[in-house]
């Protein structure tokens, strides 16, 4: 987790942030509030890596739900995103939708997140012909993204945010990215790819300790 | 790793043997598209390609690489195939137009109509695609637009960068010749573009 970049961390916390004092005092004060956080809230107050992932429990259907902690034992991609039906976020899941086979040749599932209603999910994820779930951060309003702090007050939506999650349930890469923004999956398979890679170094380092006892 | 503060680059480099292109090879300038034979907006682009050319001569040329969203356009991946088993045959760029000419037939049998149109060797064609001799590349070509950065479809890189401001031909063009201009001479820089 400590090797994970974080961009949005890294393009705004760094050299420039003198002319803009502002974002600096926010982070102080968020860091200040969550001293404990390996990875404290950067300046958007979205999770950092190094966090455990906040559990859940969301519908993804009318007379379904799912539960994050029900995914333990493999990684698993959070999708925040505004809004159903709004154009950017067609585009975003359809191209998710579309790599699907990549995401699970990483065994990683890939979770759809926003403050719409299960019936607008369904309808939305019918006509995209979506196969992964979307999940109703609906009542209490908004209160998952709150948790995960990628939630917008001013508007009430979630930021566009991407959160990887390890099969442990840390948070191990977060992005949040400007609202009109399609973030695409390059960023998300980097870091699927960084959390293979540890995996077969560490059963690598295992199986020598095996073979030195 | 995209950040929306830099723009995202080409990461797998035009490849003479492996691309298809347009245009000539000491071109000042190489427009990468990455497109979808059934994408409405990919087929609007292709008329505006054309007028491109037209516009640019020799300075410029174009290299057209598979982005099916097989999900939304259910014919899509079926064409880029068929594109592909024409390129086998040297007539990649006659099926490219062909299909962006007849976006609403892409079935089958339409696909094999065109193959004989333009002259292919009808029993290779269909045994290739009957056989999904170019699954593989057409995903590859996808999976190296994915991690460019290649979001949605048409997407543009010029000289190795994305292009993410309009695409009317009057942008591409301002776009083209700015990168012209930027482009030292001794050819095109197919990786990331030149700094000046």
């Amino acid at each position: 987790m400590r090797n994970v970049k974080h961009p949005g961390t890294q393009s705004r916390g760094n050299g420039k942030g003198q002319s803009d004092p502002q974002p600096q005092q926010q982070q102080q004060q968020l860091r200040q509030r969550h001293p404990e956080a390996a990875g404290a809230p950067g300046p958007t107050g979205a999770l950092q890596p190094g966090t455990e992932a906040p559990d859940f429990n969301l519908l993804a259907t009318p007379d379904q739900r799912v539960d994050l902690n029900h995914f333990r034992g493999r990684p698993v991609v959070l999708v925040f995103y505004p809004a159903d039906w709004s154009p950017v976020c067609g585009d975003q899941l359809s191209l998710y939708n579309e790599i699907l086979p990549e995401f699970n040749r990483h065994a990683a599932q890939v979770i759809g997140l926003s403050v719409d209603g299960v019936w607008c999910h369904t309808a939305y994820a019918q006509d995209r012909k979506l196969h992964f779930p979307l999940l109703a951060d609906f009542h209490p309003k908004g209160a998952v993204a709150q948790q995960y702090g990628v939630y917008r007050d001013q508007d009430g939506v979630a930021e566009r945010a991407l959160f990887v999650i390890d099969e442990d349930g840390i948070i191990r890469w977060s992005y949040v990215s400007p609202l009109g923004v399609n973030p695409g999956a390059d960023g998300i398979l980097n870091a699927l790819e960084q959390l293979d890679a540890e995996k077969s170094r560490a059963n690598a380092g295992l199986s020598k300790e095996y073979a030195h006892a | 790793m995209l950040d929306p503060g830099q723009t995202a680059t080409l990461k797998t480099p035009v490849d003479e043997r492996r691309d298809h292109i347009r245009g000539p090879r000491d071109a000042a300038v190489t427009l990468v598209e990455y497109g979808d034979f059934e994408c409405p907006h990919c087929g609007r682009a292709h008329f505006i390609l054309q007028d491109l050319e037209a516009m640019m001569g020799d300075r410029y040329r174009l290299v057209f690489r598979n982005f099916p969203l097989s999900q939304i356009h259910p014919y899509a991946e079926r064409a880029a195939e068929a594109a592909e088993a024409a390129g086998a045959q040297g007539l990649f760029w006659e099926m490219h137009d062909t299909l962006f000419e007849h976006q609403d037939a892409l079935e089958d049998e339409d696909l094999v109509a065109y193959a004989d149109e333009i002259g292919c060797d009808l029993p290779r064609f269909q045994m290739d695609l009957l056989q999904g001799r170019f699954r593989e590349r057409v995903r590859e070509d996808f999976l190296g637009g994915v991690r460019s950065g290649v979001n949605g479809t048409p997407t543009f890189f010029i000289n190795g960068r994305r292009h993410d401001a309009p695409w009317d031909l009057d942008a591409l063009a301002e776009a083209i010749e700015m990168a012209a201009m930027t482009q030292g001479p001794g050819g095109a820089d197919d990786r990331g573009g030149r700094h000046l």
